[in-house]
């Protein structure tokens, strides 16, 4: 399974963490640090694949992001790249040609879309068709519950 | 109460800092204000405090107080709140703090709601951060939803239950049921996390994985469908359907296969299938073959499939692409061992793979081609290895350094190739070779006896050029202490002789020993390498200035050395030779080289020199000099014996005796013998007396002869020269008991006259069994400078039928060869 997920700028700012194991905050936070450093330090020509403790790091890096995950031993690492891939790929068609800034500025989106696509460090649904409806279904809910309720209309809620 | 500042108008006034307090202060305005509105129970923008703090968490600061605020999103009816709310506890809340417990009710509820989607959060939620406690509670409601047939809660729900497994193992059983007919689904979602979770379940149950063989060929249907049914736009990857579910399946597969004749065979087809069609120009179908490759060798499969999983990553190592290298130089070092010959069709791609500018890449050929260094290839390999060495980052020298010692050391077509080789690895990555490897070339280069010339020049040459090694200079410093008379002879043979003189070579290691790159291990090897030359070299009085000036030294292990050897020079001249007598063979322990076998015979001199590096082999010294004292002039020179530990001091007495008894004026009891180590390891005897080491080079030739014959008791001597010292015989006694009863008590001993000196090392034993059935074995060391005959009186004493016995013989009948 998928341990964790990171993604983080060129500069090491952090955009979005997904934990799929048990850490306490500090340890998140040392582990990240950690990360960042490494991944920033190698070469462009270098592979995306590293060793780090006891697990496998698959990186790539879209535009001013790098996409981080972290895999068991016995996980396929050339999959994980796709993996890293159909994510970039969904987010692309929800966002309209995505760049760090709709991600920055969207981040519950994001996470929105990763929840749907990942779960408990396993792909959940292969198809790029599905996860991009079901999203939709769910703003549309959230969207029409606004309406219902007679508050504030969906843009003006968060 | 104005509403809170939205979401996304924080971020952007947060992105307007434009230093770290700024930030800071801005953060701390806001969290106030979220503080506030907490406070106030306020329901409408509690979703988007939330979320502010959640950005404000992302960028590292505090948000511990918004966790029951979570909770409260959690239990709200909008569905807004609701994602924000369980997202919020996704980020912040976690197992170890009980506050996350009472996000379980909520989540029962949410299981059971009527909107899927709410259903799909609480499950989702469960899935990543459920604890144990939890996971118990809400497992029979993961159970339900895992046999609905909406397929989107389908899917959740099995990897869900995945989780629940993770965390609390003995609840698998009750998902078991639920599996029945997870694989009859169409839907694609739910067939990848059903296949992720009988995978999780076979892996962590032998029974279950029994139980689930049978769905073998189900997965093998499956696999076929999406191999060779036509374009699905939904599913397709590059050309590919579904390649996430291809490599799950393949992965189950394997476990299903392992060790299971039966469902190895019943997969064969279809993975052949798999290795020959898949389209390898993009990394997904890399992805694929990758894992049908790690499939085919680990299940039983057939020989041709296990060589065309081999081809694959060969060629994979010829892609572009450095991560296919990568993950086939991984695959390949996992199978070397299973499938050795198959990888060694390859090697030549593998070290090129050496010269690859990644580093992971680099490291794993280095490893691949160690394991694949054999009799066959190891000059071509060397080459290449060698050539790495002197190339690679400094992390990776002394790995590679120990892995080329110990190649050369298994598969050396020749010692002068050895020796290169060694030499090679020294002068180029010396200051990374292990410590340990000292000791190892040390003893390495004493076996190569015909090698000494030519390892001692190219050793000297090396010096001259560097001294900065220090590996490489102590075994420099040692050879040339060992053979430094070769060098100056100008003996070599291998190469053109080089012309160097005593001087040269003293100016040389006197170098070693002031210069700021030795370390004190160094100085001391360089300090005993000169003190060896002066038996080997004519200018001793420049050695003894040497010597004596270090006995002032601040380094104590120098003084100490310096010292002692000095009084080597002063009092105990005439031990001096055999003491730095050139070493032996060394036999090669376990454990440790060299330094066993000498340190059994050096601790009788109090010598405090290194374990590293092995003392000359010494006698005791103090016992014979007092006698000589006592005596005063005789003919006869006393023994200086090591007794057994259990009886020194009647060892003296009977010394006095044979004394007395060849007419000489008697004298004071001598000191005892000398205390021997109480723990003879039994390598001594074994090394010197019954197998002797010094045997090869002048042994042959010398008949052994009869002693002593009497009353049954037979001493034979037999004798090898010590090599090299031709002016050392070395002589073992052999006693035999042909009577019915056993001799007890046996003791040999010996005296030489005095212009020999002799050594008698402890015996094997002091029982002589009966009938011949054994033998009493003792080593006789005898120095014969003068090359005069060689003659010696022997007193034997032993107990025998309960009487003690007595007697002294004359040994006259030396063979000419053992004294000549």
């Amino acid at each position: 399974m998928m341990q964790f997920m990171l993604l983080f700028s060129r500069q090491g700012k952090l955009r979005l963490q997904k934990w799929y194991v048990p850490l306490s905050d500090k340890e998140k936070k040392k582990i990240t640090r950690e990360l960042v450093q490494t991944v920033l330090a190698r070469k462009p020509k270098m592979c995306s694949f590293l060793e780090w403790r006891d697990l496998k790091v698959v990186y790539k890096r879209y535009a001013s992001l790098y996409f981080c995950c972290a895999i068991e031993d016995q996980d396929n690492e050339l999959i994980t790249l796709e993996i890293i891939h159909r994510y970039v790929e969904l987010l692309d068609k929800y966002f309209g040609s995505v760049c760090e800034l709709d991600i920055i500025f969207n981040f519950e989106k994001a996470y929105f879309i990763l929840d749907e696509f990942l779960l408990g460090g396993e792909a959940q649904e292969t198809s790029k068709k599905n996860v991009l409806k079901a999203i939709e279904q769910a703003d549309l809910l959230q969207e029409s519950q606004s309406e219902d309720w007679g508050s504030l209309p969906n843009e003006e809620i968060l | 109460m104005p509403a809170p500042i939205r979401l996304r108008e924080l971020i952007r006034t947060i992105r307007t800092a434009r230093t770290q307090a700024e930030e800071r202060e801005m953060i701390q305005k806001e969290c106030a204000a979220i503080r506030s509105s907490f406070r106030e129970e306020d329901n409408t923008y509690r979703c988007r405090n939330v979320a502010k703090l959640l950005y404000m968490h992302m960028l590292g600061y505090p948000a511990h107080f918004g966790q029951l605020e979570c909770l409260k999103l959690i239990a709200s009816q909008k569905f807004t709140d609701k994602r924000i709310g369980y997202l919020g506890a996704m980020l912040l809340l976690d197992e170890r703090q009980d506050v996350h417990l009472l996000m379980t009710n909520c989540i029962k509820n949410d299981l059971n709601h009527s909107t899927q989607y709410v259903q799909g959060l609480a499950l989702c939620t469960l899935g990543c951060m459920g604890s144990s406690e939890m996971c118990r509670d809400l497992a029979g409601e993961v159970e339900k939803l895992l046999k609905t047939s909406n397929s989107y809660l389908r899917k959740k729900a099995a990897l869900c239950a995945v989780h629940v497994i993770r965390k609390v193992p003995e609840l698998m059983e009750m998902f078991l049921p639920a599996t029945k007919n997870l694989l009859s689904e169409k839907n694609h979602g739910v067939l990848h996390t059903s296949v992720v979770l009988l995978t999780e379940m076979c892996e962590r149950s032998p029974d279950m994985l029994s139980h689930f063989r049978k769905l073998v060929p189900q997965l093998v249907r499956i696999l076929k469908n999406l191999i060779m049914s036509g374009y699905s736009p939904e599913h397709d990857v590059s050309g590919i359907s579904d390649p996430f579910l291809q490599v799950r399946i393949l992965r189950l597969l394997r476990i299903l296969g392992k060790n299971d004749d039966d469902s190895s065979e019943a997969m064969n087809d279809i993975l052949a299938q798999v290795a020959t069609n898949t389209e390898t120009s993009k990394n997904v179908g890399n992805a694929i073959l990758y894992e049908t490759v790690l499939t085919i060798m680990d299940i039983k499969s057939e020989s041709g499939l296990r060589v065309l999983a081999i081809n694959i990553l060969g060629r994979f190592l010829l892609n572009n692409d450095k991560n296919i290298r990568y993950v086939a130089l991984t695959s390949l070092l996992k199978t070397v061992q299973t499938d050795h010959n198959a990888v060694q069709r390859h090697r030549s791609t593998i070290v090129d793979c050496l010269k690859d500018l990644d580093v992971s890449i680099k490291r794993r050929a280095m490893e691949l081609s160690f394991a694949l260094v054999n009799g066959n290839n190891i000059r071509g390999m060397m080459k290449e290895l060698l050539y790495f060495l002197d190339s690679c980052d400094p992390d990776f020298k002394a790995d590679c350094a120990s892995g080329v010692f110990l190649a050369a050391e298994k598969y050396a077509p020749s010692k002068r190739w050895h020796i290169d080789t060694i030499m090679r690895v020294l002068t180029t990555a010396g200051s990374y070779v292990r410590d340990d490897s000292v000791p190892n070339l040390i003893q390495l280069i004493t076996n190569s006896v015909e090698m000494h010339a030519y390892t001692v020049q190219r050793l000297y040459k090396a010096l001259l050029d560097d001294i900065s090694q220090q590996p490489l200079v102590q075994v420099a410093s040692w050879c040339i202490g060992e053979y430094g008379d070769l060098l100056v002879s100008g003996q070599c043979e291998e190469e053109e002789p080089i012309q160097v003189t005593e001087d040269e070579v003293l100016d040389v290691l006197e170098g070693l020993l002031v210069s700021n790159l030795s370390t004190p291990v160094t100085r001391g090897y360089s300090l005993t390498a000169i003190m060896k030359l002066s038996t080997r070299f004519s200018s001793v009085n420049r050695i003894k200035k040497v010597v004596s000036i270090y006995g002032s030294s601040i380094d104590v292990e120098l003084q100490q050395r310096a010292v002692e050897y000095n009084a080597l020079f002063k009092k105990y001249d005439h031990m001096r030779p055999a003491l730095l007598e050139r070493m032996p063979i060394m036999e090669k322990s376990a454990s440790n080289g060299p330094t066993e076998i000498v340190q059994t015979n050096g601790e009788a001199e109090p010598s405090a020199v290194e374990s590293k590096h092995p003392p000359p082999v010494t006698q005791p010294t103090n016992q014979a000099n007092d006698l000589l004292d006592l005596l005063g002039g005789n003919d006869v020179v006393p023994v200086i014996q090591t007794t057994m530990p259990t009886k020194p001091a009647s060892a003296g007495g009977e010394l006095l005796d044979l004394l007395g008894d060849l007419s000489l004026s008697g004298g004071p009891a001598p000191a005892p013998a000398p205390s021997v180590p109480a723990s003879q390891p039994p390598f001594l005897l074994d090394g010197l007396s019954s197998q002797p080491l010094f045997n090869d080079i002048a042994a042959a030739g010398i008949p052994p002869m009869t002693a002593y014959s009497k009353n049954g008791l037979k001493i034979d001597f037999t004798f090898e020269r010590a090599n090299p010292n031709p002016n050392i015989a070395v002589i073992t006694i052999h006693a035999t008991n042909s009577t019915e009863a056993e001799m007890t008590d046996f003791v040999f001993q010996a005296a030489v006259p005095k212009t020999f000196q002799l050594q008698l090392l402890s015996p094997s034993s002091n029982v002589v069994p009966a009938l011949n059935q054994g033998t009493v074995t003792q080593v006789i060391r005898v120095l014969n400078q003068q090359k005069q005959q060689l003659r010696m009186r022997i007193k034997l004493t032993y107990t025998h039928k309960g009487s003690a016995v007595q007697d002294l013989a004359e040994v006259n009948n030396f063979p000419p060869q053992s004294w000549q």
